[in-house]
């Protein structure tokens, strides 16, 4: 028992950066939030691959955490409507809805500004493929 | 509100208990080490492999174990590596070790080749050593097929005449012989029949020699013979730059499938054609990689693995899931692709074994980049949705391509390597 709240109360908060009030171990959760934690969390960790790990990016491509969610929103329906050009956004904010850009705006405004590295490079070695 | 229902921790604890956390000559770690919801296996340290192990270790805040199996010790990036046949990048700058990966998320690593599977027992044999799993994950990229071409199979003709298809060695061996072969010579590559790995490549290859040869080698020539109909990816495109780029350098042959190879002359014949090639570069016809074979993951007349889109787990043995290019999904092979399967399949198995279900919606974005030349780079861009009804994923409305390159995107391109490699290895 003591596992399972633990857990989830975690997850919620690292997760989804969703609120939570009251005494963590006694929260009680509903199925939807959790859905939408998981539904949310991989389709936030695909815009990975460009806009870094959580959103903080190590490239010119703009660091997505800790950014204001109204602003966020509104960036993104401009890619969807076309009033804001882009080379490359408008193909993705086409794709998703509103419900879940929003849900992705609260997701990255609650996360967390790191300075964020590409891993080192190495010699390739003589033994490799 | 609803509650959520039980965890199920004591089933879990059983079903691991009985697996139990054998292993026989890895023994860095024990039984007692055990986190409480289980161990994954992951087989393969790739793109796919190594991102599912990192969020399988992040998301379920450390209580699932996850160890790698990975044959190679160093992570040698396919992406960005026709930039060394270019000439603008190095090997050494794809290659990267895995020690943040393992340090930062506490993922488990052995490195060592997996040469059985036995999923009755839940148990995996590697050359040194065995384990066993509550959960495995297959994602060993691609293997070639050389029942065609049985001459190439040995590693003697592939010294000679590199497929460069898994970067490393055989890249840099077809860049030295880019770089010794003579002004007004032939470099001959080929397209192998779709499915294969990274749908644009080849074609990106092409304009990557072409780029090289157009400075340093004017009058070299390239042909490349496609066992398919057209160009399988961002064919607008690329047939506009060979057209206003590469004007004259590139003599693109369709319908062109190899039927034999000569080595030593480097001198292939196609059901149309015979050509003679200076350099040649064969890239094979693919199937999923061996550890899936080994599994029995794939049908004997279809060579790609069969999943549920919500879980990766394979449709033909139970609690192994499959990611990255093994699967069969009728989508881009891609490390982006790669990438978000992981996350996916991670996702699934947290939900899994915390007693939860699954994510019934999954949707992802992937955006694949080519360079056309050192610098400028152009895009295919789609967001990937699960279609209840069809039950696979389809491409949601409004993807596409760039309109044009332009050195804007190759800067993208360049953030978008350095974001997966960061978000990957660290
Ligand atoms: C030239 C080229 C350019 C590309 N460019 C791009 C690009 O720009 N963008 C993009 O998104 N994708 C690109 N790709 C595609 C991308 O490389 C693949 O889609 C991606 O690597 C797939 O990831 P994976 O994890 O399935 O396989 P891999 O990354 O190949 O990883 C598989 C791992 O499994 C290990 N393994 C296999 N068998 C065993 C065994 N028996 N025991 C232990 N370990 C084992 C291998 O050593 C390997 O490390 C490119 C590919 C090529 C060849």
């Amino acid at each position: 028992m003591k596992l399972k709240a633990w857990f989830l109360v975690n997850l919620l908060i690292t997760s989804a950066g969703l609120p939570l009030t009251g005494n963590a171990a006694d929260a009680v959760v509903s199925a939807d939030t959790l859905s939408n934690t998981f539904h949310i969390r991989t389709l936030a960790a695909s815009c990975a691959a460009c806009h870094g790990t959580q959103g903080n990016s190590t490239g010119i491509t703009p660091t997505l955490a800790g950014v204001d969610a109204r602003y966020f929103t509104a960036q993104m329906l401009a890619f969807k409507d076309g009033s804001r050009p882009a080379t490359v956004m408008h193909h993705h904010a086409k794709g998703i809805n509103v419900a879940e850009i929003n849900f992705l705006a609260n997701y990255f405004s609650q996360q967390k500004r790191i300075s964020s590295q590409p891993p080192k490079t190495q010699t390739l070695k003589a033994n490799h493929e | 509100m609803n509650k959520i229902v039980t965890l199920n921790r004591r089933a879990f604890i059983k079903t691991a208990g009985a697996a139990g956390a054998l292993l026989l000559s890895h023994n860095s770690f024990s039984r007692a080490s055990k986190p409480p919801l289980g161990r994954v296996v992951i087989v393969g340290g790739g793109y796919a492999g190594t991102t599912a192990a990192k969020y399988i270790r992040m998301w379920s805040l450390g209580n699932i174990e996850a160890v790698v199996i990975e044959k190679s010790a160093q992570f040698v990036s396919c992406p960005l590596s026709n930039l060394v046949l270019g000439g603008s990048k190095s090997i050494n700058d794809l290659t990267f070790g895995y020690d943040l990966v393992k340090k930062n998320h506490g993922v488990k690593w052995l490195n060592d080749e997996v040469t059985t599977i036995d999923s009755a027992a839940k148990k995996v044999i590697m050359q040194r050593g065995e384990i066993s799993y509550d959960r495995l994950i297959i994602a060993p990229g691609v293997d070639f097929i050389y029942d065609a071409l049985p001459n190439l199979q040995s590693a003697e003709a592939q010294q000679q005449i590199p497929h460069a298809w898994k970067a490393g060695w055989q890249t840099v061996n077809l860049r030295k012989q880019l770089e010794a072969m003579p002004d007004g010579g032939i470099f001959v590559m080929n397209v192998p029949k779709a499915p294969y790995r990274c749908p644009p490549g080849p074609y990106e290859r092409a304009c990557q020699v072409a780029s090289y040869f157009k400075t340093h080698k004017p009058t070299a020539k390239i042909i490349v013979l496609d066992a398919n109909p057209e160009i399988v990816s961002k064919k607008g495109l690329f047939t506009k730059v060979w057209a206003e780029m590469y004007a004259g350098m590139i003599d693109y042959r369709p319908n062109n499938a190899m039927v034999e190879v000569d080595v030593s002359s480097k001198t292939v014949t196609t059901d149309f054609d015979k050509v003679k090639a200076d350099v040649l570069n064969i890239i094979p016809p693919q199937r999923a990689g061996k550890p899936a074979q080994m599994a029995g993951l794939t049908e004997t007349d279809y060579p790609w693995c069969e999943v549920s889109f919500l879980t990766y787990e394979s449709k033909l043995v139970p609690n192994i899931h499959v990611i990255g290019d093994s699967v069969s999904a009728g989508l881009p092979k891609s490390a982006h692709m790669a990438t978000s399967q992981a996350r996916v399949c991670a996702n699934a198995i947290v939900a899994l074994m915390s007693g939860n279900a699954p994510d019934p919606t999954p949707v992802f974005a992937n955006t694949c980049y080519s360079y056309v030349n050192d610098k400028q780079a152009m895009h295919v861009a789609n967001v990937y949705r699960y279609d209840a009804g069809k039950k696979i994923m389809v491409s949601a409305d409004g993807g596409g391509v760039s309109t044009s390159p332009s050195e804007q995107e190759g800067q993208y391109a360049s953030a978008w390597a350095a974001n997966i490699w960061s978000d990957v290895l660290t």
